[in-house]
């Protein structure tokens, strides 16, 4: 293959892959209408923050899944209904358990999740104080960190110097 | 002292490795039913058989009774069909929730491969299953005499599952039903 002919794919390749993107990006637009425009912005917070049963790690919001728009609807009709977003919530907690919220509450099943990084936090925080503790300390170390590129300066100074008397001979 | 120390990483391996050897046999798309302990969910819905038949929750209680999830565009549900007539045949009464299908789909399939269900609920809009908190079929749920949702199978029910939980749990209802 010539250089032309590299450069000729090389355009086209450009708009095919526009192309491609464009078509991901129609793909993915649903439009809800909403009596108010404040509906809307609660409408897509909770479809950000449940998840999607049927594909674990997506939220409502992304998911494509049927059970994925059955649940936009229900959401969307029961903001159009005037619940609030816990009544929402627990409307689909009541169907489809605390697995659809991304911020589930605090209890005893989920202790262990909310607790452990804050435990192992404090275990780390713990173990550096430990490591730093058994650490041989230096006998002043705040003076010596302060003298310290006063004296690097000094001797590079008198490096320098030294150097300058050996050349003028 | 310090020579338990020595076998600090040892013991933390094994309770590590213990942790992932008991994760390996988890199953993480199968959820646990919010509805396990709590009443059916009332429903009013179509026969698949006809339109003018229409069943209510009623004819779910007195008898302990799976309600199987099927669907014609469900794989699985044909690997789990012969199972299902071979419960029926035990005299297991199940109800079918024929989930988001078309009824003449429906009704060829059970022309095909046998109807095992005492009745058949038409759900074409999935309301049933959205009360139910169905995200996927096959699910096959066990309500007790009184309406009580026991347990809930996510999956092809096969030889296995009925020897497991949801068999013993049925066994364990339908016995106690015998007994009053």
């Amino acid at each position: 293959m010539n250089s032309r002919a590299r450069s000729g794919l090389r355009w086209l390749a450009t708009p095919l892959m526009a192309a491609l993107l464009c078509a991901v990006a129609v793909a993915g637009i649903e439009v809800v209408e909403f009596s108010e425009p404040q509906l809307r912005e609660r409408y897509q917070g909770l479809t950000e923050e449940l998840r999607c049963p049927k594909c674990q790690n997506q939220n409502l919001a992304d998911s494509n899944a049927p059970i994925s728009v059955d649940m936009r609807a229900q959401v969307r009709s029961m903001l159009e209904a005037g619940h609030s977003d816990a009544q929402i919530k627990q409307n689909l907690v009541d169907r489809y358990s605390e697995f659809v919220l991304y911020r589930p509450a605090l209890n005893l099943a989920t202790a262990l999740l909310w607790g452990l990084p804050p435990l192992l936090l404090l275990v780390g925080i713990g173990l550096l104080v430990m490591l730093r503790r058994r650490q041989p300390r230096p006998a002043a170390p705040g003076l010596r960190s302060a003298a310290e590129p006063a004296s690097t300066e000094q001797r590079v100074a008198a490096l320098l110097a030294s150097q300058q008397q050996e050349r003028q001979p | 002292m310090n020579r338990l120390k020595l076998y600090l990483p040892l013991v933390l391996f094994a309770l590590l490795a213990g942790l992932l050897y008991r994760g390996l046999n988890n199953d993480p798309t199968e959820l646990p039913s919010a509805l396990v302990g709590k009443p059916f969910p009332a429903f009013q819905l179509e026969a698949v058989e006809s339109a003018e038949q229409r069943h209510q929750l009623a004819s779910l209680k007195g008898e302990v009774t799976l309600v199987n999830v099927w669907a014609t565009w469900c794989f699985a549900c044909r690997l789990e069909h012969a199972m299902l007539n071979q419960l029926a045949a035990q005299g297991v009464k199940i109800i079918g929730l024929n989930y988001k299908d078309t009824r003449p789909a429906a009704q060829r399939w059970l022309a095909e491969r046998g109807d095992p269900y005492w009745l058949n609920l038409f759900d074409p809009r999935g309301e049933l299953g959205f009360d139910l908190g169905v995200y996927g079929a096959p699910e096959t749920y066990l309500v007790d005499a009184e309406g009580i949702v026991r347990h809930r199978r996510v999956g092809v029910v096969d030889e296995r599952i009925w020897a497991g939980e949801l068999g013993q749990l049925y066994r364990r209802y339908a016995a106690q039903v015998q007994d009053e």
